[in-house]
């Protein structure tokens, strides 16, 4: 059976969930062989045995913290080239997309990016993909090369199929370009401790309504009480309320949960961008002409500052 | 020495209106109206910020791969204040993904030579965020992408990078493709003196024999990537919307339970 190289997302050892995404994918058309890079490497075989991965090939090298995504470049060429894989999947993050771009130049291959789906085709996989702010679900395919692909979080479930994930060192050389943009300090962004926002069941965001940074805590409060992930307008995340990393649109995350819920946000397009393909959506808006009330299963026009904290008490009782 | 700066801008389809394909499945661009790509005006501001703050003189060209129309966005971007521009145009681009889009743009951007490129951090129709990585790919230098700060002295590109997990101060020298995102800073409206001088600033008409580009490797025949189905999605189905008389957030539980997210 072909095998299909996936590029896997970690954080020292910690296998990020749409690698293991992936892999359900990545086995709908071939053997999985992962690749795993940097510190910790070696520490995800068993999670990414646990769901299929027949090998894991392992690089660590300092290269790959002190300069920009070209020694991981490099790395998964090296892969490729030991592989010859049928496909190659890579995780849509920034650096994912990057990586994934580069290494289809060098190995003369077409990409596709942000697909929400992979099926086998008769001439390769087929990716399904949702564009223009989601107005739109196409399909296609890589018509050259070894077809290249990068996939959003939350397009697959996540699957135990144990494999034998035997570990191999892979020899890395670094090319002339692996050093041309160094990365001279590294702030690593403070954990929340709530859920990863693009990985998360349930996603709740608030707006220009919320009006004000203090006016979170009632955001982040509903978000607690049902374990979700708290994201933002760019309105708010503009005006200084809330950080740049939640914001969820065109520009800021993709998301696609389970459940969606916005307050005080109206709906713009490049904010629909970025949760159209959510499950159920829900919106609380004080303007019943609001454009987000388009898209939601359920929708409440009223004050967020009566309706929010109602509801946060309501899911707390509920829960007990 | 002066510094000689490149900043590819896009011609999209506008995001408010009604974008949808044409019959052969490209982006239908005659149909809908057309502008500068929005994420493309941060990178036209970021050059003349630099292009101010420099000590020597700098120029700047602004790029686009694009259908007649995109003179438009050409225009635009030298009514902002960039001082000339470089149109590729040729019947045969019709269709090209991002391949040969980065293809024709390195070949157009060593063709007017260059210091730094500056691109946008994604294009808002096609939003895959990938050209300015392989385009730097192509030219064989640094890539110093998606940054929200950025700033060019003695030969050296500076910025901040913030990624998924941390935070990056990123460095190289130039030559160097660069690219920005909305958070770089809010890009400037053209004067009405902008506006008057930008019809005299020279704009260079190139094609695909100027740049010494096979017409077989670009347009949709060339494409390395196959679209076979658009569809529009299905409308959500209406959902239900109370208006709050004192009980919303209790009416809004009930329906969460009843969807088992309680
Ligand atoms: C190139 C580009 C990229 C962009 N990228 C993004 C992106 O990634 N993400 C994004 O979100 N936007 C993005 N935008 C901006 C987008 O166009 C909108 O400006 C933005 O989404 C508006 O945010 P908002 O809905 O919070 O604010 P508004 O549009 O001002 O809406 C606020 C809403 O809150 C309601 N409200 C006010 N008070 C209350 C209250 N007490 N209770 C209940 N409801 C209340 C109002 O009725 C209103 O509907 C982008 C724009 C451009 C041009
Ligand atoms: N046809 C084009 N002409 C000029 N620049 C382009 C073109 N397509 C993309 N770009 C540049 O590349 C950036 C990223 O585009 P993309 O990878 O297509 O999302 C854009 O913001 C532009 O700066």
């Amino acid at each position: 059976m072909a095998e299909v190289l996936v590029y896997v997302d970690h954080v020292d050892g910690a296998v990020r969930k749409p690698t293991l995404e992936l892999l359900t994918l990545a086995r709908r058309i071939g053997e999985p062989v992962a690749v795993a890079l940097g510190s910790g490497a070696e520490a995800t075989a068993a999670t990414l045995a646990e769901h299929g991965a027949v090998k894991v090939l392992t690089a660590d090298a300092p290269e790959f913290t002190d300069y920009l995504v070209v020694p991981k470049v490099d790395a998964l060429q090296a892969a490729y080239d030991a592989v010859s894989p049928a496909a190659v999947l890579v995780p849509s993050s920034a650096e994912g997309k990057e990586i994934a771009a580069r290494l289809a130049v060098r190995i003369e291959s077409g990409i596709i990016t942000d697909a929400i789906d992979l099926e086998a085709g008769d001439e390769g996989p087929v990716a399904t993909q949702s564009v223009f702010a989601a107005a739109f679900t196409t399909k296609s395919r890589i018509s050259k090369g070894t077809p290249v692909i990068t996939v959003k979080p939350n397009s697959a479930p996540v699957e135990a199929a144990p494999a034998a994930g035997a570990v191999e060192a892979l020899t890395v050389s670094f090319s002339a370009q692996a050093t041309g943009t160094k990365v001279t300090a590294r702030t690593p962004r403070e954990s929340t401790g709530r859920p990863e926002l693009t990985e998360a069941a349930i996603v709740v965001s608030g707006g220009r309504g919320v009006n004000g940074a203090e006016n979170f805590a009632i955001i982040e409060a509903l978000a607690d009480s049902l374990g979700a992930a708290v994201g933002a307008s760019r309105a708010a995340v503009d005006a200084g309320w809330y950080p740049h990393s939640n914001q969820v649109g065109q520009t800021g995350k993709s998301v696609s949960p389970q459940l969606y819920i916005a307050s005080g946000i109206s709906g713009a397009i490049q904010h629909r961008a970025g949760m159209q393909t959510s499950k159920t959506i829900v919106a609380i808006n004080k303007d019943a002409e609001a454009p987000i009330f388009d898209l939601v299963d359920y929708g409440v026009v009223g004050d967020l500052f009566e309706v929010v904290p109602q509801l946060t008490d309501e899911v707390k009782s509920r829960k007990g | 020495m002066s510094l000689r700066i490149v900043v590819c801008v896009k011609y999209v389809p506008d995001a408010t209106g009604d974008r949808h394909f044409a019959e052969d499945l490209t982006v239908d661009r005659d149909d809908v109206d057309g502008l500068l790509s929005e994420l493309d005006e941060y990178a036209v501001e970021q050059a003349l910020q630099i292009k101010e703050a420099a000590d020597d003189d700098a120029e700047i060209t602004v790029l686009t791969v694009g259908p007649e129309d995109a003179k438009d966005a050409l225009r635009k971007a030298l009514s902002m204040g960039a001082d000339k521009a470089v149109h590729v145009e040729d019947d045969d681009l019709h269709g090209t993904d991002v391949m040969g889009t980065s293809l024709v743009l390195a070949k157009a951007v060593e063709e007017t030579g260059y210091d730094l490129v500056i691109a946008g951090m994604a294009s808002t129709d096609g939003t895959m965020g990938v050209l300015p990585a392989i385009l730097a790919e192509r030219l064989g230098v640094p890539q110093v992408t998606l940054l929200s700060e950025v700033s060019v002295a003695d030969g050296v590109v500076k910025g901040r990078r913030d990624g998924d997990t941390a935070s990056e101060q990123l460095e190289a020298s130039l030559p160097a493709v660069v690219s920005v995102t909305d958070q770089s800073g809010e890009a400037r409206y053209p004067s009405f003196k902008g506006i008057m001088a930008a019809k005299k600033k020279p704009v260079q008409s190139l094609d695909l024999d100027d740049l010494d580009i096979d017409a077989e490797t670009v347009g949709l025949e060339g494409a390395w990537t196959k679209v076979d189905s658009a569809a529009e999605r299905p409308a959500r189905t209406a959902g239900t919307i109370v208006k709050d008389e004192g009980e919303g957030g209790k009416q809004l539980a009930e329906f969460l339970a009843g969807q088992k997210f309680i």
